[in-house]
């Protein structure tokens, strides 16, 4: 194929030639990002109740402290305090292997654990990895949601008869959603953009499909530049 | 003497301070009680220990025979026969005064959205905002949402209504029609306990005035034996200062 030189420079033909291998790398992003927007939101929210869990009485006042504070805590602070480029390593190369691993897998071994990790490992520990930290960042934002309402509406709730599973269904979530929105908002496009971090364990995302393309051509600035605009 | 609450040595402390220390009292079947006393005096606190709004330090309230404090109890189901009006209403912002209304009467109660709307309906003329059924609580005036919270917790038809100062955030001109709507409550034979600081008020509508100071009872009587014949020098000192 001629070079097909666009403002002097920019060479379109590389993009064009690849142009599959960008879609595909569109694709297994936007896969990557909508699986764990849905399982993180559902984690977030689970995380952001247990931070929050209360009792009046004992046992469950001692229950809701030590099994769904302190361990919901510790769960944020080591997602919200460690790199996710580490997570990701971490989850692949060390947590993964533990459960589906062909010789001594908890949950999958022989033949099966081996065409698994070979054909989809990368996207499992990336989008395991992805949706705890996306988790444990969405935990924060129901939690701050939460929060902000006033403690008047739970009294007003829960004076009427209403269980503390319908306050927080019927009147403190459907406020603290609309207050959830714009933070949600903004974790959905990080989620995207970190989805690219997939790229180091071998997952063909965009950012995968930009280095294969500067490798081949020791061109940088077409594949980055192209993937940038599609991000 | 039907007994429909009985409060039985109530403490209540938080950290150190101790807000109750020690309250005995009981209240009868459609009596009107209003707790007058100094702000900080427990009023509050004494009035949200009754529905488990607080949690007991040491002591129990009975409520039907019921111990509100005990760890078995059903809190919702106690609290569904006892209504409750705040000081800044707490209305739900996100739903309309209808739906504010009908809220707890479709949920815990079963009603169907008919019925329900029925309800909401008649109470809202009762307090005189029919008009203002698909109105949103952000579009009233604070004295029209404190009456739709009077007719939120009327619409659970509960036994016993509990106000905690429903008129102290409300401006002077709008302070009239809460306190008609309650007074009328209170003519039909609704048992109320009322934490106020109108005291005309509570004279007026009153069974038996209970004075409270530095979480203790200090003297409780007749609207006419307490204002005008206080036997404690702390109730003379406090009502010299806000009669």
């Amino acid at each position: 194929m001629e070079p097909n030189l666009w403002f002097g420079w920019f060479r379109a033909d590389i993009i064009a030639k690849y142009a599959e291998l960008f879609w595909r790398g569109l694709q297994v992003a936007l896969a990557v990002t909508l699986i764990c927007i849905v399982q993180g939101t559902a984690l977030g929210l689970a995380i952001g109740m247990a931070r929050l869990a209360e009792a009046r009485h004992a046992p469950a006042r001692q229950l809701c402290k030590y099994v769904l504070r302190w361990p919901s805590t510790i769960f944020v602070s080591f997602f919200r305090g460690t790199p996710l480029f580490v997570q990701i390593l971490l989850m692949h190369f060390a947590v993964l292997p533990l459960f589906i691993n062909p010789v001594d897998g908890f949950f999958i071994d022989g033949e099966t654990a081996r065409s698994l990790k070979q054909n989809y490992g990368a996207f499992l520990s990336g989008v395991v990895a992805l949706t705890l930290n996306a988790g444990a960042y969405i935990s924060e934002i129901f939690r701050a949601g939460i929060q902000s309402i006033d403690k008047g509406q739970i009294e007003a709730s829960s004076s009427l008869g209403l269980s503390f599973r319908r306050t927080m269904f019927h009147v403190i979530l459907p406020q603290a959603f609309r207050r959830m929105l714009p933070p949600l908002g903004d974790n959905a496009i990080s989620l995207l953009k970190d989805s690219s971090l997939i790229s180091a364990i071998g997952l063909a995302e965009l950012a995968y499909a930009a280095r294969t393309v500067a490798g081949a051509y020791s061109r940088y600035w077409e594949p980055y530049l192209t993937i940038s605009l599609m991000y | 003497m039907d007994e429909v609450i009985r409060v039985n040595q109530l403490r209540k402390q938080f950290g150190k301070l101790a807000v109750l220390q020690g309250i005995d009292c009981s209240i009868r079947a459609q009596e009107v009680v209003c707790v007058i006393g100094p702000s900080g005096s427990g009023k509050s606190t004494f009035l949200r220990c009754l529905n488990g709004l607080e949690t007991a330090s040491a002591g129990d309230v009975l409520v039907h025979g019921v111990s509100v404090h005990h760890p078995r109890t059903n809190l919702d189901l106690l609290r569904s026969e006892i209504g409750m009006v705040f000081q800044r209403f707490n209305l739900f912002p996100h739903k309309s005064v209808l739906d504010n209304i009908t809220l707890a009467p479709t949920r815990v109660r079963g009603l169907t959205a008919v019925q329900a709307r029925d309800r909401a309906s008649a109470l809202l003329d009762k307090v005189g905002l029919k008009d203002k059924i698909h109105a949103y609580p952000n579009e009233l005036s604070g004295g029209q949402q404190q009456r739709v919270a009077i007719a939120r917790a009327l619409a659970m038809q509960p036994r016993i209504m509990l106000f905690d100062e429903p008129t102290s955030a409300l401006d002077p001109e709008m302070v009239g029609e809460v306190l008609s709507v309650m007074q009328a409550l209170a003519e039909e034979g609704m048992t109320m306990v009322i934490v106020t600081h109108e005291m005309g008020f509570a004279r007026q509508v009153a069974d038996r005035v209970i004075f409270i100071d530095e979480g203790l009872i200090v003297e409780e009587g007749s609207p006419e034996d307490l204002f005008d014949r206080p036997q404690q020098a702390r109730t003379r000192q406090f009502l010299s200062k806000v009669l």
